[in-house]
């Protein structure tokens, strides 16, 4: 079960150090040939279910609430600059 | 010795005016402060807030108010966010990270007038079974301090074993609340999904993860139930459904009650001395006049694979905010468990795999929320192990991921149901606890109660305190 | 550019103008407030935060749907669509995957098309005209889907702003290239709820896509949904631009594909080209027309060369008013959707849907051809009495409000029309009085009149005998000269027979 590490950490954002290619590639095989165990059930006709709750139309009045204050939202942040975060160059759209 | 009593004794003394909340909490502190060095059980204590709280609740007592959680100290395991105190996921990325706000499950107990103590060891990010993979090193057993606690709510587990505090939080995703109780000697509760609110907890899979937590008793444990539960408009998963008096079974028995064994847990690899103590609580009910029934789960043994796509699937989403930009630092400093779960989340819903492994996730779902509903046509509850093997070692499974996974086979079916479960003590082997998996319906938790506080009334093992050895 | 066909399909977001966001409470009125001040743990991607969705903008994004015509998922959901930019708090847009509230619609434009009598003609073929029909170019809409929408990003140089490197491969890749630029990001317009509505690629000018987008427009701002202001971001557009080798226009259509569902063209939907080209960033409706056709224009050239234009993001320059390739190379991004587990389907009965439908206001195609119909006034002049709901209504009023005093709407157009009175500071019944005023007429004796009109035909000799001799349209000459010499203001319609009568 060969899983191409290098694409999968860029999909998922994760910078990894050298070398760790191989460990997780190598662990992250066998975690999935395990899982593909499921390949032998039938599901055919079978439903999916992403929920257990069975709930439907959970919604809520179009009112507005009481929001953070600039500097609650700001608090957490290493960089800030005129009450924005700040990231380092983006190019433009 | 106030920090040893019961919850429920502990509202009585206050309610006597034996000894304040104050008093409470400052023994509490006292027990961390004594004990916690070796434990590793806590990561942040909030010792000026608690006492404030506490005050507030002598003054709420003192007016004559008797809720079930006035006045007395808890932990919180440190997913849930606490405002103004630092709330780290055990995690690197989190290592300074001020919550902005309180969960609604805090809420509650905040205006319940609990003490919040401080915030409790966890493996990071919710993602193990041990209590090893924390950032800020691992969670020892009060049994046997070369022991894992189980996880991931280490902590939480180990400071009501060892009255640090009067119950504790967790979560419980694919056994973080039932694994660690059983190997602690005390009651964990993984309530129904969407019993209680998930707003305000840090989320590691959302479709699975249920906010429960750890105490002494049952009856203790009933009494917290009943502050956090019930729906909250701002978690769209929690269902308009009444909240029950969660004590009113209690002292019921199990007369007339069908209680199922589902032979799929009951298989070679479960420890000898787990299966002596399961089949004499067995025996135990059946006296009592409960009726024994066998009963299967036929599909029990895809239980793990389709906990680690779907719950990694939804991991890898859900700690996808942390870039680094608005809070915490950035992605590099994920541990390697976050990492591999991560990946794995990101390849099963990768272009070219999504059908072959979410999607057949989703199907064999279905049919384990089957198994679930057949047998509770007949039944009233299921009991089991909680888990497969005695506390093992620091560092014996730290090496293979998988067979860190293979840990929670017995748990991770009633998460991706939805359906409650409750760990009770059942007794001992060679110093270390085992704990009995009781798991009914949704919305059962009054009737889990009623089933296990009749075992516990004849088998008071949570008395069985752990030796600390002499305080500092 | 005959040797070529424009093939353009688009992709409009429109923000909706409700009071909170999609999935919390923050005020959803965002423009030029101070920064991070409209957030909360829910739109800023905090730990621990879930979304609760907001009705009224389901409601509003129905209505839509159902004003494109479209058909209702009875059974929707929301689905996580995941991918990382800094704009994006939570590292995931809650959008709509596989069963968006609305698919399948259709919109009209005015350009006529013509339907071949019979299937398989070719239009150079010599077809007789008169087996032609006429019908309106139609736009199929693919789908109308609701999502969130994202913070801002403002860019500037501040190079004490940028310390220190950052291992994330992402941020890393752009600072390299810009090593004195920062980002700075707004939260306040994450969260607001945005409707994307997509079409096939339909259109084969932009002229039809500026049309489009202005009925688009009128029929958000007619529903009351939407301000749809392009300038201030409540409608974007990304137009995805290729053109085709096909030199036929292939006008016709096939009349065995049911009317309701008929593109109104020939075009093949497996013909289409093999590349496109998708434009951001066009923030003016000025600059729609320009842009598309600057585009068109780039890949005709390198069609022309033999080249087939390279598969590419490009931005509108509003500066150098050209298109540049975004050098962020996008990757076929890999979405990895998958059911929003935070949020309960959504459902709807066929009942529900009918009262959605039932209160809705009518629509501006509606009203156009009521009024055409009802008020027997010409397109030109409903088109502007309609041209937004405000107007329509004060017509209609206007319009009840004559019928006492015997002006017709005719009238009443060309006042409004012509004279152009200040709508909001008069009321109907003002206009209506004023038109009274202007039509009224003094008396005059019969026999005055028969003089004067006597007189005037025997002036006009000719004129006469054009009439007499079927030229009717010189009546109003022979009116006008007896006006004329009247001096007074008096009812033409009553000059008018009257020298009818004594031509005879």
């Amino acid at each position: 079960m060969n899983i191409n590490v290098k694409h999968i950490a860029k999909l998922a954002n994760l910078p990894l150090r050298d070398g760790e290619e191989e460990k997780f590639e190598r662990q992250l095989s066998e975690v999935l040939s395990y899982v593909n165990r499921l390949d032998k059930l039938n599901t055919d006709n079978v439903p999916e279910t992403s929920q257990s709750t069975g709930l439907e139309n959970v919604t809520r009045e179009d009112k507005t609430e009481k929001s953070l204050t600039q500097d609650e939202a700001l608090s957490n942040a290493l960089k800030t600059h005129n009450g924005m975060f700040i990231v380092p160059g983006i190019l433009q759209d | 010795m106030i920090h040893t009593l019961s919850l429920s004794d502990a509202r009585d003394g206050l309610n006597s005016k034996d000894f304040s909340s104050v008093d409470l909490a400052k023994a509490c502190f006292e027990q961390i402060k004594s004990h916690d060095d070796k434990l590793n059980a806590i990561l942040t204590l909030s010792e000026k807030e608690a006492l404030h709280q506490a005050e507030e609740a002598d003054k709420r007592i003192a007016n004559g108010e008797e809720s079930p959680l006035l006045g007395i100290p808890i932990a919180l395991k440190d997913l849930f966010l606490t405002k103004g105190i630092r709330t780290t996921a055990g995690s690197n990325v989190l290592e300074n990270y001020i919550a902005q706000y309180d969960g609604t499950a805090v809420q509650r107990l905040k205006e319940a007038g609990a003490v919040i103590l401080g915030k409790t060891n966890l493996d990071a990010w919710a993602h193990g079974s041990s209590g090893e993979n924390s950032d800020f090193g691992p969670t020892k057993n009060p049994y046997n301090l070369e022991h894992i606690p189980g996880g991931s709510s280490s902590g939480s587990s180990v400071s009501v074993t060892t009255d640090m505090a009067f119950a504790a939080s967790g979560t419980d995703t694919g056994g973080s609340i039932r694994l660690p109780a059983s190997f602690c000697n005390v009651v964990g509760l993984k309530p129904t999904y969407g019993r209680v609110s998930r707003y305000g907890v840090i989320a590691m899979s959302s479709s699975l993860d249920s906010i429960g937590h750890f105490t002494k008793t049952v009856r203790d444990n009933a009494m917290y139930l009943q502050v956090t539960a019930g729906r909250d408009p701002k978690d769209s998963t929690t269902p308009n459904k009444d909240v029950p008096d969660y004590q009113k079974k209690l002292g019921k028995g199990v007369k007339g009650l069908k209680i199922g064994v589902p032979k799929e847990y009951f298989i070679e690899g479960l420890d000898p001395n787990i299966r002596i103590q399961i089949e004499d609580a067995l025996k135990f009910y059946e006296k009592q006049g409960a009726e024994i029934i066998d009963v299967s789960l036929p599909h029990t043994e895809y239980a793990i694979e389709v906990y680690y796509i779907v719950q990694t699937a939804e991991v890898s989403s859900n700690l996808a905010r942390y870039d680094g930009i608005r809070y915490g630092y950035e992605r590099s400093h994920f541990g390697d468990e976050a990492k591999r779960r991560i990946m794995l989340g990101t390849y099963v819903l990768s272009a070219g795999y999504y059908d072959a492994y979410y999607k057949k996730a989703m199907k064999v779902r279905t049919l384990l929320i089957k198994d679930f509903q057949e047998v509770f046509k007949t039944i009233d509850v299921l009991i089991t192990p909680a888990s497969p093997s005695m506390p093992w070692k620091l560092g014996e499974r730290t090496d293979d991921p998988l067979k860190m996974y293979l840990s929670d086979i017995f748990t991770v079916h009633a998460n991706l149901v939805g359906v409650p479960g409750l760990s009770v003590p059942a007794g001992f082997k060679g110093g270390l606890p085992i704990g009995m998996q009781i798991l009914g319906p949704h919305f059962s938790e009054d009737l889990l109660y009623q089933v296990a506080q009749a075992y516990e009334m004849e088998h008071p093992w949570w008395k069985k305190k752990p030796d600390l050895g002499n305080s500092t | 550019m005959n040797k070529y066909t424009p093939v353009i399909g688009l992709e409009v977001h429109v923000e909706l103008k409700t009071a909170s966001k999609m999935f919390c409470g923050c005020s959803a009125n965002y423009f030029g407030k101070k920064p991070n001040a409209h957030t909360c743990p829910v739109c800023l991607g905090l730990p621990g935060a879930l979304p609760v969705a907001n009705k009224q903008a389901i409601n509003w994004c129905i209505m839509i749907a159902l004003a494109l015509n479209c058909e209702i998922n009875t059974f929707s959901k929301f689905d996580r669509k995941n991918y990382f930019y800094p704009d994006l708090p939570k590292g995931y847009q809650i959008s709509q995957y596989d069963l968006p509230f609305g698919h399948d619609g259709w919109i009209d434009l005015s350009k006529p098309v013509i339907l071949a009598s019979d299937k398989g003609a070719r239009p150079e073929s010599k077809k007789d005209p008169g087996q032609a029909r006429m019908a309106k170019k139609r736009i199929r809409i693919r789908r109308v889907h609701m999502e969130e929408d994202t913070g801002k990003l403002t860019h500037m140089s501040h190079p004490e702003l940028v310390s220190g490197s950052s291992s994330n491969e992402m941020l890393n890749q752009v600072q390299h290239d810009n090593k004195k630029k920062v980002s700075l990001i707004d939260y306040n317009r994450s969260g607001v709820p945005l409707v994307e509505i997509v079409t096939e690629p339909d259109f084969d000018s932009a002229t039809d896509v500026v049309e489009y987008l202005q009925k688009l427009r009128q029929i958000v701002r007619y529903l009351g949904v939407s301000n749809a202001d392009m300038e201030k971001g409540d409608m974007r557009l990304e137009p995805n631009i290729s053109l085709s080798k096909m030199s036929l226009r292939g006008d016709e259509v096939d009349e065995t594909i049911s009317q309701e569902r008929s593109p109104r063209f020939a075009r093949d939907d497996n013909n289409l080209p093999n590349y496109k080209v998708e434009v951001k960033n066009i923030n003016s409706f000025r600059f729609v027309e320009k842009a598309i056709n600057f585009e068109l224009k780039r890949q005709e050239k390198l069609l022309d060369d033999g080249k087939t234009p390279p598969q590419e993001t490009r931005g509108w320059n509003e500066k150098k008013q050209e298109t540049v390739s975004q050098r962020i190379k996008e990757e076929a991004n890999d979405y990895r959707y998958f059911p929003e587990p935070d949020l309960p389907p959504i459902t709807h009965t066929n009942e529900q849907i009918s009262t959605l439908s039932s209160a809705m206001p009518e629509l501006p195609d509606k009203i156009f051809s009521r009024f055409l119909r009802k008020f027997s006034l010409n397109e030109y002049d409903v088109e502007i009495l309609t041209r937004d709901q405000e107007a329509a209504e004060y017509f209609e009023q206007a319009v009840k409000l004559g019928e006492d005093k015997n002006i017709s709407p005719k009238q009443i157009a060309n006042h409004i029309i012509n004279k152009k009175p200040d709508l909001s500071a008069t009321s109907p019944s003002d206009v209506i009085s004023q038109i009274a005023k202007a039509s009224q007429t003094e008396d005059i004796s019969e026999d005055e009149l028969t003089q004067i009109i006597t007189k005037v035909l025997k002036e006009n000799e000719k004129a006469v005998q054009d009439y007499k001799n079927g030229k009717e349209t010189v009546i109003m000459f022979l009116v006008g000269q007896v006006m004329r010499q009247i001096g007074k203001k008096i009812d033409a319609q009553k000059v008018r027979s009257l020298i009818i009568t004594n031509i005879k």
